[in-house]
Parts: structure tokens; C-alpha cells; sequence
């Protein structure tokens, strides 16, 4: 084993959460000093993560579905200086993480280019611009034992003369072939390019200096083009079918097949996007998901944790501790362990409550992700999709949404652009309920009977529905058409989805325990000077006229600005019929975003979108649980 | 026999196609990357309803939207080689 003890990580600009900064490459230079630097680079979903973390001991998120990290991750590797990309198909701008590898690329001394063996055709598109560009490349070959085990072969000797750069085999998931790398990286050269292509560059390279530059702006890369003051070319169209054919060439020479056998993960992929068969597996995973994490863990293991362990064991324990130490009744007193106790309240909801959903979540995602199945399932309900001005590929923060409305929040940036990004936005702040929402959902509605959940799934799915028709009809401008590819279904690696689940929920408590404590703080001294009585008051025609609920649910909706789950908790205690319970929790659900989702929108989408869709909540909220009240009370 | 043109998202499941027009527009340098462009053979693997197409270029399957498969034009994977014949 190697020790991993000199490693750093470095991600710049954000930490858990996918940020992309434009010119980022300016800062992270200089912590380079004058170790070389390499840059990983590669297609989505080819296994770079796990080469990252081979070579810096550190963990990234590793997905199975292309576009997931757009983080920028730095580690140290013997003498290198190591820099993740997000997953791109080539170098250019047309998308955020495009801009963001390019910057990368050019600001590195050597690339190490991760290479799907079992897509080649694919992935050397991407190699062969990296070449061209004039960098210094090393290609790994991984998934090598998906290429034996279908039964391909890959002459690598002649890829390597090929492309004129060093090309080693590996399988990252066993580590097989990874200590070579080191050995590569010192062979590490610039490749084998076309005649044509260095007459092309020759003039471009006096404006610019740099041929990985100069290639950028003859392919019409506009903010390269933009840094050195120049008009973008127009030979995109030219250089991409030249290099496309160049590929093709290689491929038809390296590559041969000998009897391809149809594995049973490629007839599972293929059954995922009909729909004869792929709804009924939707409705299976759904499903199995609901039983999972709605009913074992929602029902059981947290009907344990938070009754047994949480009330009738911490609560009580924790109360006599501070009993002793200061006087019970008192208004410190109250804050600490009243009802609505800091640490009394808010630990049971944390620990016993939210964290074993939080990971039941996780953990599904993860599954689902790692299998290749969501592409699938985005191509399935692309059309449906469509209605509401996105394409199939916006299932994947609408999906998130239902883990964690912040987090699905910042990947609507994946999307291809504003429109789909306003539209999917605002979706998952109207109307989609987080998991921790979600689990208090299912346990007040478990009680409520069969008629109320109903009412509440179809209420919240036409508002749904609503939402994003509205906004597609209102907006100006079209759906972009969905254009993704469909990665191999496979069987998850336990380990990994172990890894993956673990970092996440991680960093939800970690993003979600402040917000916890200054929420059960701030409700504790509103009841302290008064003000809740005040609020209730204030609420008071709302709360008990239009919706015929008690004056206590208001103090929900104070809750629930703070965080979403923790709004729907306060329902918990009160005693209500079940169709109260339906109007409670279709108010609470439509009702403003949490704190922490409210910020990532100001941040990601302007606080003026922010502000609109904040109000709009107030007012569908209260609109759509009203009217649900007068009809059903 | 000369068959014409039909747009990808109108193409049968199953069938073997030869791409004769790929749309302008961004898509198309990404569909150049993915390998999908005039003259090359792809075979449709299913075609949903509304129109999403999910392709086999090789080994590699790819999505594509209706409002983008619309605008590419196929032709039979034969009829096409038919027509170099004559």
C-alpha cells in the first residue's frame, strides 16, 4: 500500500457543492508552484474519479452518470501536482464544464486522459483534440475487463504508435495496471497529428503563442478567442470531421471484435427505455425505493430511533442532566430543553429522525445512479418532459430535489440553458418535497389513510405539473432537445455506493445541523418574548378560517421557512382530522423553500427570480391548501 | 429502388440507417463528437412514443430528443447502398 499522508485536497471555489467559478485557473497556479502539473481528463463516467483518488489517496464522488461532478479537485501524486476536471466530450465552451476543464488543460504541463476502452469510438475524439492541441498526453485504457469480458480486442502497442503518445491498460475498479502511471507520466509527449492541421495552425500561432490556444479559437472557441482579442474561427465544422475521421481510422485498425455476446445489462438497458417494459421497471424501482425507505426505514427503524431512543430515552436523560445545572422553568431553561429545546427537539429530529432517512435516500440514489439507469430513465420521460418546456436530462435535479432541494438546486446548472434552468428551479421550490420532508409526510399521512395520501400526491403533482407548464408557456423560447449517451447498465459496486452514500449524508448533516439549531433556537425565543402568540394572531384568519386548522399549525409555517422538514415536523404533535392533516401537509409542502435552498437560489439564479418564486410559495401555498380546505371540510 | 429521406425520429425500431443530414446549430458539433454524422450507419434501437430515439452508433447508445431527431435525415441502411449501385 501507498502512504497517502502528504495529500491535500484543494477544491476551488465551493466544497460540497458543484461550483463552477469562470477563471478559477488563476488562483489554483500558483499553490502549484513549480511541480508539474497534470491535469485528469476525460469523458464522463470513464472511471478518472477513481484514478483521482488512486493517485491522491482522496475520495471524490464517483457517478455513473455523465455531467454529476462539476467540482474542481486538486491532490498531490509523488512529484505532480494532480487536477480533476469534470467529464467532457471535448474541449470548447458549450457548456460550464467545458469552460472549466479547457481552462484546466491549458494551464497544465501534462495530461493524463482517461479512456473508456469499451468506448472508444467515443472517448478518442476527446484524446485525439488533446493531441492536437499540442499537450503533453498519456492515455490510460480503462475498463479493460469490460473489453475482455465482452470480447473485444484493443491492439494497444499499435494505439500507442497510433497516436504517438504512451497508452497504458488498467482497471480501475481492481487498481490493475495503475502502478504504471508514474512510469507514463515521465514518458509523457506531445502526439502524432495531421500535416493539414499544422499549416492550419501556423497563423493562428503567431496571434496567440500557444497551439492549444491557437487550435481553440480556429474551432471557434469565442472566450478563448475573446483573452487574445481575435475573431473566433470558423473551422469547427472542417477540423471536427477531419479529427473524427482520423479516430475512425485508428479505431478500425486497433480494434477487433471476436463474438460479442449480448450481456444481460445490455438487454436490461434496452428493456429501461421501452416503454412496455421500462414504466413497469420505473414503477418497480419506485417501489422498491418506497418500501425501503418509506416504510423500513421512514416507519420502522425511525419509529425506533425516534420514539424509543430519541423520546423515551435522550429527552428524558438529557433533561435531568441539565436539570441539575440550571433551575427547570427558567428561560434558559425553556431554550435548552423546552419544547421546543435546542438540544432536546432539535438532536431527536436530527439524529433520529433526519439521518436515517437521509442515508435510506442516499443510499437508493447511489443505486440507481451507479447502475446507469438514470440516463435511461431520462430518455423514458424526455417527451413527457417536454410539456414542461425541459428535456429528459432534467430528471436528474427533479430527482435530487426529492434527496435535497439546495443540493438539486445548484445541479440545475447542468442544464442546457436559463430557461430550462428558471423552469427547473422553480419546480423543485414549489413542489418538490425534500427527503426529510418527505419521511414526516409519509409518517403523518401513513396515519391519515389511503384518501389522504392520494389527495396530497395528486394536489402536489398537478401543482407540479402546473408550475413547469406555466412557466413554458409564459416564458420566450423552446425546449432544447434532449442529447445525452446511455453509459452500460452494470451492477453497482457496493463499495463505492457505500462511499458515495456515506460522503453525502455527510455533508447534508453538515450543511443541515446549523440550520436545525438556530431554527429551534429562534422558534424557543419567539415563544419566549411572545412574539409566536403575536404570529398566531397575525396567522390567525389564515390558519383557522381558511384553512380550519389549529392557531398552533402557524407556528409550523415559522418553522418551515427555516427548513422544510422541520415545518412539517411541528405538525406532528398537533391533533388533527385526516383531512386536516392532507390540507396541513399541502400547505407545508407547497410552502416557502428552507433557509439554506433560498440562498443557493439567490446565488445560482439572482435574487430577483429568488424573491418571485419565495412570494409565489406564500401565495400558492395558502391558495391551493385553502381552496383543498373548503372543498374537503 | 431510391428511398427518401425520413427524419431519425420517424425511423422504425430495429432499423439499420445511414445519416444523410444532420441539422446545423451547436448539436451538430456534439453529435460530430459523438461520431454521428452524414454517411455514418447507426442503427435505431427504439423509438418512444413522441418521438425521443435511442440510437446504436457501434457500441456506443445515445438519447436524442425528438426536436433534434426531427431534423436528421436517414436512409435505410440498404436503399442507401442501393443508390451508390445505380
Amino acid at each position: 500500500m501507498r502512504k497517502h499522508d502528504q495529500s491535500t485536497i484543494d477544491t476551488v471555489g465551493g466544497h460540497e457543492h458543484h461550483h463552477v467559478e469562470k477563471h478559477s485557473h488563476a488562483g489554483y497556479r500558483q499553490a502549484a508552484m513549480d511541480r508539474p502539473t497534470v491535469a485528469l481528463v476525460g469523458n464522463p463516467n470513464v472511471g478518472k474519479s477513481l484514478v483521482f483518488n488512486y493517485l491522491s489517496g482522496l475520495y471524490v464522488d464517483v457517478s455513473n452518470y455523465p455531467g454529476t461532478t462539476v467540482e474542481l479537485i486538486k491532490g498531490s501524486y509523488k512529484g505532480y501536482e494532480i487536477f480533476d476536471t469534470p467529464g467532457v466530450y471535448g474541449i470548447s465552451s458549450f457548456t460550464a464544464e467545458e469552460a472549466v476543464t479547457r481552462d484546466i488543460v491549458l494551464e497544465s504541463d501534462l495530461i493524463l486522459n482517461v479512456v473508456d476502452a469499451v468506448h472508444l469510438e467515443r472517448d478518442l475524439f476527446l484524446t485525439q483534440q488533446l493531441i492536437d492541441m499540442g499537450k503533453k498526453v498519456v492515455v490510460v485504457l480503462n475498463l479493460m475487463d469490460e473489453v475482455r469480458s465482452i470480447g473485444l480486442e484493443i491492439d494497444t502497442k499499435l494505439l500507442a504508435s497510433s497516436l504517438g503518445v504512451p497508452v497504458i491498460e488498467t482497471t480501475a475498479t481492481t487498481k490493475e495496471g495503475f502502478d504504471s502511471i508514474e512510469g507514463a507520466l515521465q514518458k509523457a509527449r506531445t502526439g502524432e497529428r495531421s500535416s493539414t492541421l499544422h499549416h492550419r495552425l501556423h497563423d493562428m500561432l503567431k496571434l496567440t503563442g500557444s497551439e492549444a490556444e491557437a487550435l481553440l479559437i480556429l474551432e471557434g472557441d469565442e472566450s478563448t478567442a475573446q483573452r487574445h482579442g481575435v475573431a473566433p474561427g470558423h473551422e469547427r465544422e472542417t477540423l471536427y470531421i477531419e479529427r473524427r475521421n482520423r479516430v475512425n481510422l485508428i479505431i478500425n485498425a486497433i480494434l477487433s471484435e471476436r463474438n460479442i455476446r449480448t450481456r444481460f445489462a445490455t438487454l436490461a438497458g434496452r428493456w429501461a427505455v421501452n416503454p412496455w417494459t421500462g414504466i413497469p421497471m420505473l414503477l418497480l424501482a419506485l417501489y422498491l425505493i418506497y418500501l425501503f425507505v418509506g416504510k423500513l426505514v421512514a416507519t420502522d427503524l425511525v419509529g425506533f430511533t425516534e420514539n424509543t431512543i430519541g423520546h423515551e430515552l435522550w429527552e428524558p436523560w438529557i433533561r435531568g442532566v441539565i436539570a441539575q445545572v440550571i433551575t427547570p422553568g427558567s428561560a434558559l431553561s425553556t431554550l435548552l430543553v423546552g419544547e421546543f429545546g435546542v438540544i432536546t427537539l432539535t438532536i431527536t429530529y436530527l439524529l433520529f429522525l433526519l439521518l436515517p432517512l437521509v442515508i435510506a435516500f442516499y443510499l437508493s440514489l447511489a443505486l440507481m445512479e451507479d447502475s446507469g439507469y438514470l440516463p435511461r430513465l431520462a430518455t423514458l420521460v424526455d417527451r413527457s418532459l417536454n410539456a414542461l418546456g425541459l428535456n429528459g436530462a432534467a430528471i436528474i435535479p427533479l430527482i435530487l430535489g426529492f434527496g435535497c432541494v439546495t443540493m438539486a438546486t445548484i445541479t440545475t446548472r447542468l442544464l442546457g440553458t436559463e430557461r430550462e434552468k428558471t423552469i427547473a428551479a422553480a419546480i423543485l421550490q414549489f413542489a418538490i418535497p425534500c427527503s426529510a420532508q418527505l419521511a414526516v409526510v409519509a409518517a403523518l399521512l401513513a396515519g391519515a389513510g389511503f384518501a389522504a395520501m392520494l389527495i396530497y400526491s395528486i394536489t402536489i403533482f398537478i401543482i407540479f405539473v402546473a408550475v413547469g407548464t406555466i412557466l413554458h408557456r409564459v416564458l420566450p423560447g423552446s425546449a432544447t432537445p434532449l442529447l445525452i449517451d446511455l453509459p452500460p447498465m452494470r451492477f453497482p459496486r457496493l463499495d463505492n455506493v457505500a462511499r458515495k452514500t456515506a460522503y453525502r449524508s455527510y455533508y447534508f448533516m453538515k450543511e443541515a445541523t446549523p440550520w436545525f439549531f438556530a431554527g429551534a433556537l429562534g422558534v424557543g425565543l419567539l415563544q419566549l418574548t411572545g412574539l409566536l402568540t403575536v404570529w398566531q394572531d397575525l396567522l390567525e384568519p389564515l390558519t383557522t378560517r381558511w384553512l380550519q386548522l389549529p392557531r398552533e399549525a402557524s407556528t409550523a409555517f415559522v418553522m418551515g421557512m427555516v427548513r422544510r422538514d422541520f415545518g412539517a415536523a411541528g405538525l406532528y404533535h398537533l391533533s388533527l382530522s385526516q383531512y386536516q392533516i392532507v390540507v396541513a401537509l399541502v400547505t407545508i409542502t407547497l410552502f416557502t423553500p428552507c433557509i439554506a435552498s433560498f440562498m443557493v437560489m439567490m446565488k445560482e439564479r439572482g435574487w430577483r427570480e429568488a424573491f418571485t418564486v419565495w412570494a409565489g410559495t406564500w401565495i400558492v401555498a395558502f391558495l391551493v391548501g385553502g381552496l383543498l380546505s373548503q372543498a374537503l371540510l | 429502388m431510391i428511398t427518401n429521406p425520413v427524419a431519425l425520429s420517424k425511423a422504425a425500431k430495429g432499423s439499420r440507417l445511414v445519416i444523410v443530414e444532420v441539422p446545423e446549430g451547436r448539436a451538430r458539433a456534439q453529435l460530430l463528437r459523438l461520431g454521428v454524422t452524414k454517411g455514418e450507419l447507426i442503427r435505431c434501437l427504439e423509438r418512444l412514443p413522441g418521438g425521443t430515439v435511442v440510437i446504436l452508433k457501434h457500441r456506443q447508445e445515445i438519447a436524442i430528443g425528438v426536436g433534434l431527431a426531427a431534423h436528421i435525415l436517414v436512409v435505410h441502411a440498404g436503399a442507401e447502398q442501393q443508390e451508390r449501385r445505380s
